[in-house]
């Protein structure tokens, strides 16, 4: 029993004093087309040189989980390590027929949304293993949709901290206050991914999201 | 809102269902009731709501269902919260024990996505926008 005990308490006290060197596992979530993998891809070039994955104007790109591990990201003297998980976009109903409006063959848009429908499978069984989740919006959309409600309530329920990004500021129809008031209790940041505008601020909350882990 | 053979609409069907039709079942259950409704191509209005976890359940149940069964291609979903915002101590007081006691106080729409076209949602009202 004493040396449990002992053993344990130096466990904590180990695992306290290497706790800044281990990597972070930050989630990207949020609707399709948001902007998820453009901003993953960002970090990802402007730490590693490497994209995580390719984006395209067709909702459901991404529809695998998608992983970048050992991202170095240095802010103001501080370093912390992350392993990036790019998440398909989340979505109660997936049609084919979308897909062929944007000039994919009947046969390419049905293998397209079974895809699809197994990624968000996929990104909701992944909640379980984040440390840290960024949840990116498109600040054009209308931010009170029933999927961004229930992501974010499934990792408040799982104590996940949440920094919510609104992507897109660039666009005319742009709206920020919007998301600030749709998430009154949330940082909420915006940037524009494609165009790396803000980043720097972004960096600044991503860290103070990291001291929440 | 099935189509009859003119190509007319039959009509839209609601079906509303009161908390205490689901509120003994487990989530598996509760999940399994409402999309035997939504696949009968009726519209729900559930009083209450269901859980942060039923509600990825039920989205991660309707992504199994697609491409699997005929014609169906998700749902809409969308739930309306009572505001305690502007009361007062009491007010809020009373809000957060019946809040405490079961989840009735919200109403949750679930509707076909192949009739629901879109819900439009903000935090005082939910607009169902249906296919043509």
């Amino acid at each position: 029993m004493v040396i449990k005990i002992i053993r344990n308490f130096i466990k904590r006290i180990f695992s306290g004093m290497f706790k800044d060197k281990r990597e972070v596992r930050l989630g990207f979530y949020g609707p399709p087309n948001a902007g998820k993998t453009s901003l993953a891809n960002k970090i990802c070039k402007d730490w590693t040189g490497e994209e995580i994955g390719k984006v395209s104007k067709i909702p459901h790109e991404t529809r695998k989980v998608q992983f970048k591990e050992k991202v170095e990201i240095e802010y103001k003297g501080k370093k912390l390590t992350f392993k990036m998980i790019d998440t398909p976009g989340i979505a109660t109903k997936i049609d084919y027929e979308d897909f062929m409006k944007y000039k994919l063959k009947k046969k390419e848009a049905q293998k397209r949304a079974k895809e699809a429908t197994q990624g968000i499978v996929e990104a909701i069984k992944w909640l379980d293993d984040m440390q840290a989740v960024i949840i990116v919006l498109d600040t054009t959309k209308n931010p009170y949709s029933q999927v961004n409600i229930t992501i974010i309530g499934n990792l408040v329920a799982r104590k996940i901290p949440v920094l919510i990004v609104a992507n897109k500021i660039d666009l005319r129809k742009a709206d920020i206050k919007k998301v600030e008031a749709a998430f009154p209790e949330y940082e909420v940041v915006g940037i524009s991914a494609k165009y790396g505008k803000n980043m720097e601020e972004f960096y600044e909350s991503l860290f103070k999201l990291a001291r929440k882990v | 809102m099935a189509k009859n053979k003119t190509g007319r609409f039959k009509g839209l069907t609601i079906q509303f269902m009161p908390y205490s039709e689901i509120e003994n079942l487990d989530s598996g259950a509760r999940i399994r009731k409402i999309l035997a409704v939504v696949l009968g191509n009726k519209l729900v209005i559930l009083q209450g709501r269901l859980k942060n976890e039923e509600e990825t359940r039920l989205i991660e149940d309707t992504m199994a269902m697609i491409g699997h069964i005929k014609k169906f291609k998700g749902i809409e979903l969308a739930t309306l919260n009572s505001n305690s915002n502007g009361l007062g101590m009491v007010g809020k007081l009373k809000h957060g024990l019946a809040k405490a006691l079961g989840a009735q106080e919200a109403i949750t729409i679930i509707g076909p996505a192949t009739i629901v076209r879109e819900m439009k949602r903000n935090p005082r009202k939910i607009e169902i926008l249906m296919n043509k």
